[in-house]
């Protein structure tokens, strides 16, 4: 895909997220719209999926360590096919397949249930080791909050992934700088994350979150690199492509009414247009 | 009674695992650096490619071995209960048991039978938390060939199970050519009219003990051996307890939520029957040799009979 394209998927994955929070009345759009790009570029471009087989053998597995950012990979995964967009709409409601956090049982394409932060970074691991072992090149992404990066278990898992030269895992962390109390920095800072990584034994890029250039550029090398696992620490901007919801901690886990719905969809209806025409000044 | 084989059910698990290897090729064992201890160093030594140190780092561990689960692997994690079920409660709930991934938890050195390391180490409430689990499975074997046998149909079955072993040699108490392990089925060890003594792991023998004790003072206990304790052999439970209209159960483990607590939970519901729980009470473990505090805490057999007779006058 071209950029543009990848562009013009990622605002319809946007799109989906507002819906689907909209439509539950509860849910996380902030941290789902940050990494809506990231989102797009796996399903899109990186991963070996097929969503006609969502448990296809030899796939590229993806594990959403920030689980509460289930709005966005359910969105991704609607539009790249495994299940109707429609549906997003009954995100959270009682007897849905979608459920607030992801639950590998219920949603097609899901590969692993997560939610509890820390826990989901030490399953790719798992999956990666079990690649490994069985002599598999299938590759293991996994996607983690900044915030939840002051969970212990995710530097055991790193530990772990650069003791053991896990070069077929990707650990990516969303750093849109905002937890639920406030600033990462002023909640508890996890500063300098790259060089955390990098004492971890991790292959360290820093990349802008919504430059699908730097985006491209960041898995290739991720792939090219031997003998370690891949940090990729994406500086992103919360609630990114709606106005009222850019860089606000307010916006982590909570709902649009009908008002700001409609407003948020219109932000991301004019950024199409935008697209459409092209491309963004 | 001069030479009665003594095995600690830890030992048997790690020799399972040994045993297991060559049977069932997906089968991988992971440890949080207490190989020696856990006894997996015997699957390593056999299989070092399917083994996977994993450092101290057991959350870490528990979520690497859901991984595993879900590319087709039957991963067991090994770690002392206190870690395995205390420390890693929330992974085990989030990460394997609410998917149901087919990951096997071994727990080692569980109950005051930890001994000198006292009561950091002396886990009492494993089995409590894991019941807890919907879908998971319980079991305490109360020797090394229930434990051999666990092991093994552990792995056969798919979801996830909860063994509870032992640092403590043991009595091979079960070393007849009729006994069939079977997850769920508990195992009517000695028939009786009066009272009805259920037990767990290394209290088993102290309930056979104790029967002899009351048999000789003219009571006929009845024992039964659940070593599965989710799901709980509901059928053997109430015929017994409609039979003697007494019970007693007896645990390595706290009274509150361990096997005392499942079978007052279906004798209240189905069969209402005075019980006495015989266990840990609500109380940490101490330092001291295994024997001693088996004594101490009055889970042997003089301990059990001494309790049961009490609850009978």
């Amino acid at each position: 895909m071209t950029n543009l394209e990848l562009q013009k998927t990622a605002n319809e994955v946007r799109k989906g997220i507002v819906t689907a929070v909209h439509s539950a009345k509860a849910g996380h759009p902030g941290g789902s719209l940050s990494a809506a790009d990231m989102f797009t570029y796996l399903y899109f471009e990186e991963m070996n999926i097929d969503p006609a087989d969502p448990r296809k053998e030899d796939r590229d597995r993806f594990v959403l360590s920030k689980g509460h950012t289930a709005p966005g990979l359910y969105s991704t995964l609607a539009n790249r096919g495994y299940f109707p967009v429609e549906d997003l709409k009954t995100l959270r409601h009682l007897g849905s397949y979608l459920q607030g956090h992801p639950c590998m049982q219920e949603t097609p394409g899901v590969d692993m249930s997560s939610g509890s932060l820390g826990q989901g970074i030490s399953a790719a691991v798992g999956m990666a080791v079990a690649g490994k072992m069985d002599q598999k090149d299938y590759r293991v992404y996994t996607l983690l909050g900044d915030g939840e990066i002051q969970e212990g278990q995710v530097w055991e898992a790193a530990m772990f992934a650069g003791a053991n030269k896990l070069d077929n895992l990707v650990v990516i962390v969303d750093n849109n700088g905002l937890q639920i109390d406030g600033k990462v920095e002023d909640v508890c800072s996890v500063y300098p994350i790259d060089k955390k990584f990098e004492a971890f034994n991790f292959h360290v890029i820093n990349i802008d979150a919504h430059n699908f250039d730097e985006i491209r550029a960041a898995m290739k090398e991720a792939k090219e690199t031997k003998g370690m696992p891949t940090a990729i620490i994406m500086k992103s901007v919360k609630g990114k492509g709606v106005s009222f919801m850019e860089d606000k901690a307010g916006w982590h886990g909570k709902a649009p009414n009908d008002e700001e719905y409609a407003i948020a969809m219109a932000d991301l209806e004019k950024i199409g247009e935008e697209l459409a025409k092209g491309g963004m000044a | 009674m001069a030479d009665v084989k003594k095995i600690a059910t830890r030992e048997s698990y790690g020799n399972a695992l040994a045993d297991c290897g060559k049977d069932f090729p997906n089968l991988v064992v992971l440890d949080a650096d207490l190989a020696g201890a856990t006894k997996t160093a015997t699957f390593q030594k056999a299989f070092p490619d399917r083994f996977i140190d994993c450092g101290i780092a057991e959350c870490n561990m528990t979520g690497i071995a859901a991984g595993l689960a879900t590319c087709g692997k039957i991963p067991f994690i090994s770690s002392f209960a206190m870690f395995a079920a205390g420390r890693n409660f929330e992974q085990v709930r989030n990460s394997i048991g609410y998917p149901h991934l087919n990951v096997k938890i071994g727990a080692t050195h569980a109950g005051i039978t930890v001994g000198e390391d006292g009561a950091t180490h002396q886990c009492n409430e494993d089995v409590a938390l894991m019941r807890t689990i919907p879908g998971m499975t319980v079991i305490v074997p109360s020797d090394d060939i229930e434990a051999r046998a666990a092991v093994r149909a552990a792995i056969e079955m798919e979801g996830p199970v909860y063994l509870r072993f032992g640092r403590a040699a043991v009595p091979v108490i079960n070393e007849r050519d009729d006994y069939k392990f079977e997850i769920g089925k508990g195992v009517l060890l000695r028939e009786g009219k009066d009272v009805t003594i259920i037990a767990s792991g290394i209290c088993v023998e102290s309930a056979l003990g104790a029967a002899e004790k009351l048999a000789a003072d003219g009571i006929d206990a009845e024992v039964i051996n659940i070593h599965t304790i989710k799901p709980l052999d509901e059928e053997l439970v109430l015929a017994s307890a409609k039979k003697t209209g007494k019970v007693v159960t007896v645990e390595e483990h706290s009274v509150i939520g361990g096997l005392g607590s499942a079978v007052c939970d279906v004798l209240a519901e189905k069969a209402p029957t005075k019980v006495c729980k015989i266990g840990v009470y609500d109380k940490f473990g101490e330092s001291g040799p295994a024997a001693a505090l088996v004594e101490k805490y009055g889970l042997d057999a003089q301990g059990v009979y001494t309790k049961t007779k009490e609850f009978l006058k």
